[in-house]
């Protein structure tokens, strides 16, 4: 292959971030929840290695943030004291995995000193643990919807080729009706008609649900091709003439032929799911305050004062940025990996 | 029948399918407009049941989508329960708006993106090639929504250009001249996140399929007989490479209307994007559906003129009896 040390970089930056993510409640020194009052719109925290004598520190420090008398959100780094960057500091006890009680984090400073490795937002609450911890929502909600998606698609594409005729026929007139959609416009229609005022857990479900249904007429004639044209094939005609039914020649003969164009589907489907999740969530239609979410995070930036002041309140955006990067990477190669072995 | 009447009633059955699926939706989902005002007090239930019988909402899903059909062929396409007037009115202006921006980001998008991609695929595999493909696949991972945030910011970082609607304030006082330059400098900012989110796609696209021609026999067989530069381009190379680059017109258009739904909401033009999002949050059935269905055809529509343009491009596409 030709560019694999570009594809390694992607994929070993999409798991460290995928674990990240995952494991968030380790990863990060603050609960997304707590808030401090005292610190709203605090820029992320300077990481310093050289002091004010210029001696030069291996383990690298912060300086506390204070509020700048008679001023509104703005801090200077109260630099009479330093406090070291310590790596799996004890901290606010979390349940890992929904087992393991713990209460080490990957690091921190300690009090009364505070990392913010990218700000607070107007309660003073940590950026960065909100944004690894909306990672999980908008993350899930992408892969979720995604599996959705490809399932659907599969189903309707593996009927629709195998059986053909007017089921084949009515199949892609409404794969055709889903495509032609503007899918924001329907999306938007579609959740319109759902109820706003539901629990977190219940709008997370039908979020995905909802994007995912819309989203399967694309990989269904996917699907339908490669199965047409798998079922043509010699040894599938001949398994037929061995009495093979149709569920076994399909999951058989035909089903391994659509794994490729299902992988390169999924790689492609991620980043937009996620996106479109992030979108609803902006628009106040999907995942709502206080459960963080992508969307609603980049939410804060409707306001004015916040899109123009605090530039640090982009940061979510670079996740979504990088997510979607690392997945086109992954796309790319396994489309070259099939072009190749084929 | 010929193609062209054929398509249109392609197209019709189409957006009478889309709107079937929406009503559908529509009364799958539980709760409707007046749902609010059972929570006031001073509204007696007997008064709600009475506007809900008056908008015809208390009816069955077949007997309500019939009206519907029949405001539409009135004309009116529905009533807004919110503004309490026909949905065409409220439809009109902001499709306007929105046909505005989205054929104008069309338009630059591709006029950008023709060359670029031509350019490209001209010099393969040096370093300018490499670096418009590193270019777009940056700019295709970076998702409208942060394209029109970053713009946004710099507008208003630079004072350079107005940071949202349509016109300024004091508008129609303005003379002609300075009315067109004043929605201009207003169209600069959605516009551009449209062309900067459609680029990559649409590079890439023609950049493989000029790619293709390229290493056609017809074309090296042209080059044999001392045909080269322009003459090569636009007489041969360009003809047979529109034929997949149509359908990605008509895609493209597709993908402006959903992506201009988000700009318009974030810039604050006043087009079908506010609008839904608007009637979205207050169940104004109606409207909703009126907005799905005006995007719709807007794409079947420009998907449609793509296929004309393909006619008259591609010398091989032949309209016969088939």
């Amino acid at each position: 292959m030709r560019n694999k040390p570009r594809i390694v970089a992607a994929l070993i930056l999409l798991l460290s971030l995928h674990a990240a993510i995952l494991l968030a409640k380790f990863v990060t020194p603050y609960d997304p929840a707590v808030q401090n009052r005292d610190f709203p719109f605090a820029p992320p925290t300077r990481i310093h290695f050289v002091d004010s004598r210029g001696h030069v520190h291996l383990r690298p420090f912060v300086y506390q943030w204070k509020a700048r008398p008679d001023t509104f959100n703005e801090y200077d780094e109260a630099r009479d004291k330093s406090y070291p960057v310590r790596f799996f500091i004890q901290g606010p006890e979390h349940k890992l995995a929904g087992l393991l009680r713990s209460h080490v984090h990957l690091f921190g400073v300690e009090d009364p000193a505070q990392i913010f490795l990218a700000g607070t937002d107007a309660y003073g609450r940590d950026q960065f643990s909100r944004i690894l911890y909306g990672g999980q929502v908008s993350l899930a909600a992408g892969l979720l919807a995604t599996v959705i998606s490809l399932f659907l698609g599969l189903v309707v594409g593996c009927i629709s080729g195998f059986y053909g005729r007017w089921i084949d026929d009515s199949a892609m007139r409404l794969v055709e009706l889903f495509l032609v959609l503007p899918w924001l416009y329907f999306l938007l229609a579609v959740r319109s008609f759902l109820p706003l005022h539901i629990s977190p857990t219940q709008t997370f479900f039908l979020l995905v649900t909802v994007i995912g249904t819309i989203g399967w007429a694309r990989p269904a004639r996917l699907v339908r091709g490669i199965v047409l044209s798998a079922k043509s094939r010699n040894y599938v005609i001949a398994s037929r003439g061995f009495g093979a039914s149709d569920y076994y020649m399909l999951r058989r003969h035909v089903l391994p032929h659509t794994y490729g164009i299902l992988l390169t589907q999924a790689a492609l489907l991620v980043p937009q799911y996620v996106v479109a999740e992030v979108t609803l969530s902006f628009l106040g239609l999907g995942l709502s305050e206080p459960a963080p979410s992508w969307g609603n995070l980049l939410a804060n930036l409707q306001q004015y004062n916040v899109l123009v002041s605090y530039w640090w309140m982009f940061a979510p955006a670079l996740a979504l940025v990088i997510v979607s990067l690392g997945y086109l990477q992954m796309a790319n190669a396994v489309q070259e990996l099939q072009s190749g072995s084929i | 029948m010929n193609y062209l009447e054929r398509r249109v009633i392609h197209g019709v059955l189409l957006l009478a399918g889309v709107s079937v699926l929406c009503f559908a939706f529509g009364v799958m989902a539980p709760g409707d407009f007046f749902d609010e005002m059972k929570l006031n007090p001073q509204i007696s239930p007997a008064t709600v049941a009475a506007l809900r019988s008056q908008y015809g909402i208390d009816q069955p899903l077949p007997l309500r989508y019939g009206r519907w059909v029949e405001s539409v062929l009135r004309g009116e396409w529905g009533y807004s329960f919110a503004y309490n007037c026909p949905v065409r009115s409220l439809l009109m202006v902001r499709a306007g708006n929105t046909l505005l921006l989205t054929t104008l980001a069309t338009l630059l998008a591709w006029l950008i993106a023709l060359p670029l991609g031509v350019w490209t695929a001209n010099r393969r595999g040096r370093w300018d090639d490499r670096l418009g493909l590193a270019g777009t696949t940056l700019l295709l991972s970076v998702p409208e929504l942060v394209i029109a945030l970053v713009l946004l910011y710099l507008a208003v970082r630079t004072h350079a250009l107005p940071a949202g609607g349509m016109v300024s304030v004091g508008f129609g006082g303005l003379g002609k001249q300075a009315q067109l330059i004043d929605l201009a400098s207003h169209l600069v900012i959605p516009a551009a996140t449209l062309v900067l989110a459609s680029l990559p796609l649409l590079v890439r696209h023609i950049r493989a399929s000029v790619l293709e021609v390229l290493q056609a026999p017809f074309v090296q067989a042209a080059r044999a007989h001392g045909i080269g530069g322009a003459r090569l381009l636009f007489r041969y190379v360009l003809p047979a490479a529109a034929n997949p680059l149509s359908s990605l017109l008509g895609l493209s258009i597709g993908g402006l209307l959903s992506g201009s739904l988000l700009v318009e909401v974030i810039t604050g033009w006043p087009g079908m994007g506010p609008l839904l999002l608007e009637a979205s949050l207050a169940r104004d059935v109606h409207v909703v559906i009126g907005a799905v269905m005006a995007s719709t055809f807007f794409m079947i529509a420009g998907s449609m003129v793509a296929d004309v343009l393909l006619v008259v491009l591609d010398p091989r596409v032949r309209l016969g009896s088939t």
